[in-house]
């Protein structure tokens, strides 16, 4: 296909796949809510409630858009868009099957950890454009929760970078092929706290699309909606799309690093279009498996508070990741083999 | 330190406690009754509204206009008047308006009534858009439901 | 811009207005917040939003019409208030209460005490920030409304107590479900307990933040779990022991730390407790009548001046009655339990962060139409 036609095509899919996350997944989020509360959750709309998130987004777009009284309107408007777009963006780099992949860029990791922190920018502009008090508290404690996970979160990827010795993304992936336990979660001969280091990373890849229980730039029951307090319509309607498609890049990268990304659990792939038919259906699969756990963690524990989280930044989750990062240098030095 | 180790590793496992209990609920079956859908059968001493009860030769309610209720109710929502008729022993009654927007529904009312001439309804689904909706003619409720 | 960023520059606080209408206020109460950042500097809780003049009402209404009244301060332990109220009338004119109504009082004010408890819990955790707890609790709540709706005829407001006794007796299907209700819930208590209990989150949320120290609840007057958290060993039910309540074995749960984990796990306990009094007094449960056996017809207390305490889910409910004889009171005071937690919370949330100041008012159990009567 020649390249241009590809491209768009790719923005075409990414965006409707963004969009379709966002929506399915709001559905997800309320029906699983719903069964983990025993109770239904929407079922009026549709066959089981599947056009529920329709109708949501109907009542979003038809909704006022105004202006609140002190609000900077540049960033107020900008703000949203600066959360959805760094995130569509990041779809272009993730391989969802071996040659379904926008751009293999060879920094493809690097180029996603980029994106993600205009992400927090996003809402801190959010925030402080809306002019109203909660929202600057949350966008203030947006700022201080950057600091915590973003550290661990580096660190654990240089001692995956240091594994597989590049940093695209596709790479990464091929570097697990074959049986499961070449995922690298499995992979106790290159550092013995690999499994450790995944939780180190789904922890923090939580703590930065602002996901329970790492909430606190939203906290409801504190902050009143957080930094979207002000936010009308589409203006909220977009922040969501973008903190639901963050959880997405967030848990693909996880799938990607840690659990072999489009490769199936057993040694067998078939060529052509199949294969990628094939690999695509393993990455969905464990990439939903992992948006399912985030969604299960949301609704079980209460929220930390965001000097909770500094703490267990810099005590528990730093330390641990600089340790993994040492033993997996030292591991790759002794046993060079493996 | 080893305090340090022992809370890191006892708080992960009450972390996994908790995800175990909620997926446990997860497969189980929902508790919640879809109210609009389903009928929900009240119990006997359900406190609804107040409904006249009639006699059951006749069919009219029982009421000897004596006016217990009215001076019974807390917040003076009955209103009742009855007359004088040929033939009849004591009053019959003409009209039994409850203003059910100031009902507390705390049944004063009924203890008052030593003729056993009111007693709680068990209408609940009683949602309506107008104040109007609310002002109850009792007779006439009382002759809709015969 | 115009407003908060253009106030004085050198001025280094702002004021945040907590409410009127604020998920965490549970209502509609106004908590007037001078912030440093995130630091509370001053609070100060402004209240009256939802005063409704029931301690006026009690002067205009005759004593049977004020009943209904009781279950509309403290709608979520309605009949403790009935009971505060009834038990201070009957004290008052001298009406003497039938053995097997005040077994009824106390089984139905327990039922109603864990629901009201199982409610705070739910609202509390989610309060921090779980919202799943919530519905879990409510599950076991709905059994205790349906219980009482059996007999009461009512939900929330019950208004089942009259002078001299009960309004309905209770069938054995009645004895059979609370049985049932206990048993299910001594199973759930440690659902609850691995679930929120034990979690990490929720113990670092709660362990040494909000300090009340057993000076301050004193010197507001907090009575009820506030009070019993902060090593104060006052509990009306056994201090004072009014109706049958001398006749069972409970203990009082007292913790010395006060934080808001010492007042989250004395109400925690205290539903334990709550079900030991319900199984003893359904053992003891005596036969006889519900009413006097002469019909309490017109009360017309003496003149003078009454009191009587209960122990109600959030504290000391105490009413005040000034009777002049006729039949409706001169003066009648309620003193309400959450109208004294809720003064210390300006002084105990002084230099808090807003979420831990939140969970210290989450701790305090507010009701606020109980606080504005």
């Amino acid at each position: 296909m020649p390249e241009p036609f590809r491209v768009i095509l790719f923005i075409i899919f990414v965006m409707a796949f963004a969009g379709l996350n966002a929506a399915y997944l709001v559905w997800c989020e309320r029906k699983g809510a719903g069964h983990i509360q025993r109770r239904i959750g929407p079922k009026e709309v549709g066959p089981f409630g599947l056009l529920q998130p329709i109708a949501d987004g109907i009542k979003l777009m038809t909704k006022q858009l105004f202006l609140p009284k002190g609000a900077d309107p540049l960033l107020f408007m900008a703000a949203p868009l600066m959360v959805m777009v760094p995130a569509i963006m990041s779809f272009m780099v993730i391989p969802f099957s071996e040659t379904f992949v926008a751009r293999e860029v060879n920094i493809g990791l690097l180029m996603i950890f980029a994106f993600a922190s205009v992400n927090v920018l996003g809402l801190l502009l959010g925030g402080w454009g809306s002019g109203n008090k909660y929202a600057v508290i949350a966008a203030a404690r947006c700022v201080s929760q950057n600091i915590a996970y973003e550290i661990p979160m580096l660190v654990t990827t240089i001692t995956m970078v240091m594994v597989t010795n590049t940093m695209n993304l596709n790479e990464i992936v091929r570097a697990q092929a074959g049986w499961f336990f070449h995922w690298h979660i499995f992979r106790l001969d290159i550092s013995l706290l690999m499994p450790v280091a995944f939780l180190i990373f789904f922890v923090c890849s939580l703590a930065e699309t602002n996901r329970a229980p790492f909430d606190m730039a939203e906290a409801e029951s504190e902050l009143i909606a957080g930094a979207y307090t002000e936010y009308p319509g589409m203006g909220f309607g977009v922040f969501f799309m973008g903190e639901y498609a963050n959880i997405v890049i967030g848990c693909a990268l996880s799938v990607i690093l840690f659990l072999g990304g489009w490769q199936s659990p057993i040694p067998f792939h078939p060529v052509g279009f199949l294969g990628v038919i094939w690999g695509l259906f393993w990455f969905l699969t464990k990439l939903y498996a992992l948006i399912f756990t985030v969604i299960w963690i949301r609704w079980t524990y209460p929220r930390t508070q965001f000097y909770e989280l500094l703490n267990l930044s810099w005590k528990v989750l730093i330390p641990i990741s600089l340790f993994n990062l040492i033993l997996t240098a030292l591991q790759i030095k002794i046993f060079p083999w493996l | 330190m080893s305090g340090y180790f022992k809370e890191l590793i006892s708080g992960t496992k009450s972390l996994f406690i908790g995800l175990g209990i909620t997926g446990k609920y997860f497969f189980e079956p929902v508790v919640t009754m879809q109210y609009p859908m389903e009928h929900v059968e009240m119990t006997p001493r359900f406190r609804g509204h107040i409904e006249l009860i009639p006699d059951e030769e006749t069919g009219e309610p029982k009421c000897v206009v004596c006016g217990m209720c009215q001076k019974g109710c807390p917040s003076k929502c009955i209103s009742l008047e009855g007359e004088k008729r040929e033939g009849v022993k004591g009053k019959v009654l003409t009209k039994y308006i409850l203003n059910f927007t100031t009902c507390s529904l705390c049944g004063q009312c009924v203890e008052s009534c030593k003729f056993g001439a009111i007693r709680f309804s068990k209408d609940y689904n009683l949602a309506g858009p107008r104040k109007e909706d609310f002002i109850f003619d009792l007779i006439k409720r009382l002759k809709e439901k015969s | 811009m115009n407003g908060l960023f253009q106030q004085d520059v050198n001025q280094e606080t702002f004021i945040l207005n907590l409410g009127p209408q604020h998920p965490a206020t549970h209502g509609v109460l106004r908590v007037k917040l001078e912030m440093d950042g995130e630091y509370i500097v001053d609070a100060e809780p402004v209240l009256g939003y939802i005063h409704r003049m029931h301690e006026k009402m009690g002067e205009n209404r005759t004593w049977a019409q004020f009943l209904p009244n009781c279950g509309r301060m403290d709608y979520l332990s309605a009949l403790s208030y009935n009971h505060g109220y009834v038990a201070a009338v009957e004290r008052a004119a001298g009406i003497e209460v039938p053995e097997r109504a005040e077994y009824l009082r106390v089984i139905t004010v327990e039922l109603n005490r864990i629901s009201s408890h199982l409610l705070w819990f739910g609202a509390f955790v989610l309060d921090l920030g779980g919202f799943t707890p919530l519905l879990y609790a409510f599950d076991d709540r709905e059994q205790i409304l349906d219980l009482l709706e059996s007999v009461t005829g009512s939900r929330l407001t019950y208004c089942y107590f009259r002078f001299g006794g009960v309004y309905n007796d209770i069938d054995d299907s009645f004895i059979t479900g609370t049985r049932e209700f206990i048993k299910r819930l001594r199973k759930r208590m440690p659902m609850y307990d691995a679930l929120v209990t034990k979690n990490i989150i929720l113990i670092k949320r709660l362990k040494d933040i909000g300090p009340i120290s057993k000076d301050m609840a004193r010197r507001y007057g907090a009575t009820g779990p506030v009070a019993r958290g902060s090593g104060i060993d006052f509990d009306v039910r056994k201090h004072e022991p009014y109706s049958v309540y001398s006749e069972f074995d409970f203990d009082i749960p007292v913790y010395e730390e006060g934080d808001s984990m010492a007042r989250y796990m004395v109400r925690m306990d205290e539903i334990e407790q709550s079900m030991r009094i319900i199984e003893q007094a359904l053992d003891k449960l005596p036969e006889g009548e519900i009413q006097p056996k002469k019909a309490v017809k017109l009360v017309k207390p003496e003149k003078g001046d009454y009191y009587h305490a209960v122990e109600a889910a959030r504290g000391s409910f105490g009413v005040r009655i000034v009777s002049d004889g006729t039949n409706s009171a001169y003066r009648l005071k309620l003193r309400s339990p959450t109208y004294s937690n809720l003064s210390l919370f300006g002084e105990a949330s002084r230099g808090m962060l807003l979420p831990d100041a939140l969970a210290l008012m989450g701790s305090l159990d507010l009701v606020i139409p109980e606080i504005d009567r």
